[in-house]
C-alpha cells in the first residue's frame, strides 16, 4: 500500500459525487477548448500572413482606394521585389448568407506574389487567358460543389449589376494556415464594366501588395512608400501584412475580448466545484485526518492525500473533457459552416488547445486543494479526533 | 533507577468557549517510569483524554510542562511533533478509529508509511502485529466486515507495528462487551509482559483498570 491507495481509495467512497464533479469540470473543459479554437481560428489569418509583404492603402480609409499609377511607382523604390493589387469585389451568391471573400486582382502578379496559393501551370494560364475567369479555393469549391468550367453567378454590392465568372483553377494551401475560401477574379473585367457605369472611380485600387527583399527591410519601405505620395490627394499606409490582418480582425477584438474573459470565467468554476467537493470530503474525513495526524502524519503528507485527490478528479474530468472536445468540434465546426458559411474557415483544434486546458485544470486542482488543506492544517488534532462521525 | 518516561510538571490545561475558561487540569504532576503499566482512572469529563492527548502533543497544555520519551512535548513544533510522535507513541482510541477503506492489514501498515522500510519489510511487520493480535486470518477484511474486539485488536496492532516507547489506549474496551473486553486487556498485559511496552491506558471501567501494574485515581483536575 501508499498513500496512492489511500487516495484511490477515498476517491471512490462517493462514485456519484466524484463523478458528477468530473462531468462539470469536463463541461468546462469542453466550453474552454471550443472557445479557444474558436479564437484561435480568428487569429489565424494573421499568423498566416507572410513576412516579406506590405499592404499599401489609403491613409485615411480603406474604403478609399488609391490610383493604379501608383504601381510603377512602387515598383521603383528600394527593397520591392514585386507589386500587385486588389479590390474588395463584395459580391453576394445567391442570397446574403453565400458571403465569401471575393477580391478582383491583377492575375499575374497577385499569383506571383501569394505563393502560397498554389495551382496548377495549366490552371494559370486558363486564368490568363479568360477575362471572366476565376479562381477558388478548395475550401469553398467543396463547401458549394464547384469544379473548374462551373459558371459562378454573384450579385454585385461595391459594383452593382449581375456578374458571372467561369472557374479557371481550385487552389489549394501550401500550409494549413492558408485560407482556402477566397475567389480571385480579374481586375481588369471588373474595371471594363465599372468603366460604363462608374467611370468617375474607374482605375482605382483597393489595396496594394507589395513584396519586399527581406522580412528586416518592412520598416523602411514602408516609410519609402508613404514618403512617395506624401502630400499626393491619396496619401498612403503601408504596414505588414499581418499588421494589416490584425487591424482586421480586431475590428471584431471586443467579442474575442469577451470570449477570452470567458474562457477565465469558467476555469473558476471549476475552482468553485473542485474546491466545493474537496471541502466536503475533507469535512466528512476530520475525524480519520486527525487520526492519521495522530500516527504520525506531517502536513505535507496531508498536503499530499488531497492534492492528490484533486488531481486526480481534475484528471478524471480533463480527459473526458477532452474525449468529449474532440467529437463535438467537429459538430461545432459543421454547425458554424453551416450557419456563417466560411467565416471561421481555421476551425482546427489544435493538439496544444487540449493541453492548455488540461494544464490549466490540474493547476485550478492544486489551488483548489488549499482550502480544504488550509483548514485541516489550522485544526487543532484533539479537536479533530473529538469531531462526531 | 528507572527514568520517568511520561512526566507532567505541574500542568494546567483549560478550554476555552468563548469568554467562559473551562479548567479541567489543575497543577496536574505526573510521573510514569519506563516499563510501567499505568491504569488511570476517573468519571466521565474529568479529563483523561485531555491528559493522552497532551502526552502525545495532541494538544497544548495552557500552563506548565510535558516530558515524554525523551523531549519536552509542549514545546515543539509540528512537524517535529509528528516525527516524533510516529517514532514514539502508539495510540489506541476508544472507538478504534480504524480507515474505513482500508484492510485490516493496510490500516496496520499506515504507520509503517511514514519510515523507510521496503514494501516487502512493512508487510512482514504487518503480518508480525497482526499475529501477535492474533489476527492473522482478518488481514484481508475491511474494518465494517469485524466484531468491536476485532476492531480494536486492529487498533492495537497499528498501535504497536512501529515498536512506539509508549502506548497511550483511551478507554480501550469502553465499547466492547465484557469478554471481548477481557481479551483486549490480556492482550495489553501481554504487551507489558512479553515486549515490556510502557503502557498508559485511562478509563472509568474498574475491571480494566485491574489488568494494570498500578491504578490513579483522577477527579476533578487533581489525583485524589
Ligand atoms: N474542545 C473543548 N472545548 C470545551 N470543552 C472541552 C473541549 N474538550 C473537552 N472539553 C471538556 O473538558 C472536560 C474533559 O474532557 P475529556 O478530557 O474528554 O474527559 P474524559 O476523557 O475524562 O471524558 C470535559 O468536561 C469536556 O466537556
Ligand atoms: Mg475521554
Amino acid at each position: 500500500m501508499t498513500l496512492g491507495t489511500l487516495i484511490v481509495r477515498n476517491l471512490r467512497r462517493h462514485t456519484f459525487r466524484v463523478t458528477l464533479t468530473a462531468f462539470g469540470i469536463a463541461t468546462v473543459i469542453l466550453a474552454f477548448n471550443l472557445i479557444v479554437t474558436t479564437v484561435r481560428a480568428w487569429y489565424a489569418g494573421v499568423e498566416a500572413s507572410v513576412p516579406n509583404r506590405l499592404i499599401s492603402r489609403h491613409a485615411a480609409s480603406l474604403s478609399i482606394h488609391l490610383p493604379l499609377a501608383y504601381r510603377d511607382r512602387i515598383a521603383t523604390l528600394d527593397g520591392v521585389t514585386g507589386v500587385t493589387y486588389a479590390n474588395w469585389f463584395g459580391g453576394v451568391y445567391r442570397d446574403a448568407k453565400g458571403f465569401f471573400p471575393q477580391f478582383a486582382v491583377e492575375p499575374a502578379s497577385f499569383l506571383d506574389l501569394h505563393a502560397e496559393l498554389s495551382v496548377t501551370e495549366e490552371e494559370r494560364q486558363a486564368f490568363l487567358s479568360d477575362r471572366r475567369g476565376c479562381v477558388i479555393g478548395h475550401r469553398l469549391a467543396a463547401l458549394y460543389g464547384w469544379k473548374v468550367g462551373d459558371v459562378i453567378a454573384l450579385k454585385g454590392t461595391i459594383y452593382p449589376g449581375d456578374w458571372e465568372f467561369v472557374v479557371r483553377g481550385v487552389y489549394r494551401g501550401a500550409d494549413a494556415a492558408t485560407d482556402e475560401t477566397w475567389m480571385l477574379l480579374r481586375w481588369d473585367y471588373m474595371n471594363e464594366r465599372r468603366q460604363q457605369i462608374d467611370p468617375d472611380r474607374a482605375g482605382t485600387v483597393g489595396w496594394y501588395v507589395i513584396r519586399i527583399a527581406d522580412p528586416s527591410l518592412a520598416g523602411s519601405v514602408s516609410r519609402s512608400v508613404d514618403a512617395e505620395f506624401a502630400n499626393s490627394t491619396a496619401e498612403t499606409r503601408t504596414e505588414t501584412e499581418q499588421a494589416f490582418q490584425a487591424g482586421f480582425v480586431a475590428m471584431s477584438g471586443a467579442i474575442i475580448g469577451a470570449l477570452k474573459l470567458l474562457a477565465i470565467v469558467l476555469n473558476g468554476v471549476t475552482l468553485l466545484v473542485l474546491a466545493n467537493t474537496l471541502v466536503m470530503a475533507v469535512r466528512e474525513r476530520t475525524k480519520e485526518l486527525a487520526v492519521l495526524r495522530t500516527l504520525g502524519f506531517r502536513p505535507r503528507h496531508l498536503t499530499a492525500l488531497v492534492t492528490g485527490e484533486a488531481l486526480l478528479i481534475a484528471g478524471l474530468g480533463s480527459a473526458l473533457g477532452i474525449a468529449i472536445t474532440i467529437p463535438a468540434t467537429y459538430i461545432f465546426g459543421a454547425l458554424v459552416a453551416a450557419k456563417l458559411g466560411n467565416f471561421f474557415q481555421h476551425l482546427t483544434l489544435y493538439s496544444s488547445t487540449l493541453l492548455l486546458s488540461a494544464s490549466v485544470t490540474l493547476c485550478i486542482a492544486v489551488c483548489a486543494a488549499a482550502f480544504p488543506i488550509m483548514t485541516i492544517l489550522r485544526d487543532k488534532i484533539a479537536e479533530g479526533l473529538r469531531h462526531a462521525g | 533507577m528507572n527514568q520517568p518516561v511520561v512526566e507532567f510538571q505541574r500542568v494546567f490545561k483549560s478550554y476555552f468557549r468563548g469568554e467562559q475558561e473551562i479548567p479541567v487540569l489543575k497543577d496536574f504532576c505526573l510521573s510514569v517510569p519506563q516499563g510501567q503499566f499505568l491504569a488511570i482512572m476517573g468519571p466521565s469529563g474529568s479529563g483523561k483524554t485531555t491528559i493522552l492527548n497532551l502526552v502525545a502533543g495532541l494538544d497544548r497544555p495552557t500552563q506548565g510542562t510535558i516530558h515524554a520519551a525523551g523531549i519536552a512535548v509542549s514545546q515543539q513544533g509540528e512537524a517535529d511533533l509528528a516525527r516524533w510522535r510516529a517514532r514514539h507513541i502508539g495510540f489506541v482510541f476508544q472507538f478504534y478509529n480504524l480507515i474505513p477503506v482500508l484492510t485490516a492489514a493496510e490500516n496496520v501498515e499506515l504507520p509503517l508509511l511514514l519510515s523507510k522500510l521496503a514494501r516487502r519489510e512493512r508487510f512482514k511487520h504487518v503480518q508480525a502485529a497482526l499475529g501477535l493480535v492474533g489476527l492473522s486470518d482478518r488481514i484481508q477484511h475491511y474494518p465494517r466486515q469485524l466484531s468491536g474486539g476485532q476492531e480494536q485488536r486492529v487498533g492495537i496492532a497499528r498501535a504497536i507495528v512501529s515498536d512506539p516507547t509508549i502506548l497511550l489506549a483511551d478507554e480501550p474496551t469502553g465499547n466492547l462487551d465484557r469478554s471481548a473486553a477481557q481479551a483486549i486487556m490480556a492482550l495489553l498485559t501481554r504487551l507489558h509482559q512479553e515486549l515490556n511496552k510502557t503502557i498508559l491506558m485511562v478509563t472509568h471501567d474498574p475491571q480494566a483498570a485491574d489488568y494494570a501494574q498500578e491504578i490513579l485515581h483522577f477527579d476533578k483536575g487533581k489525583v485524589d
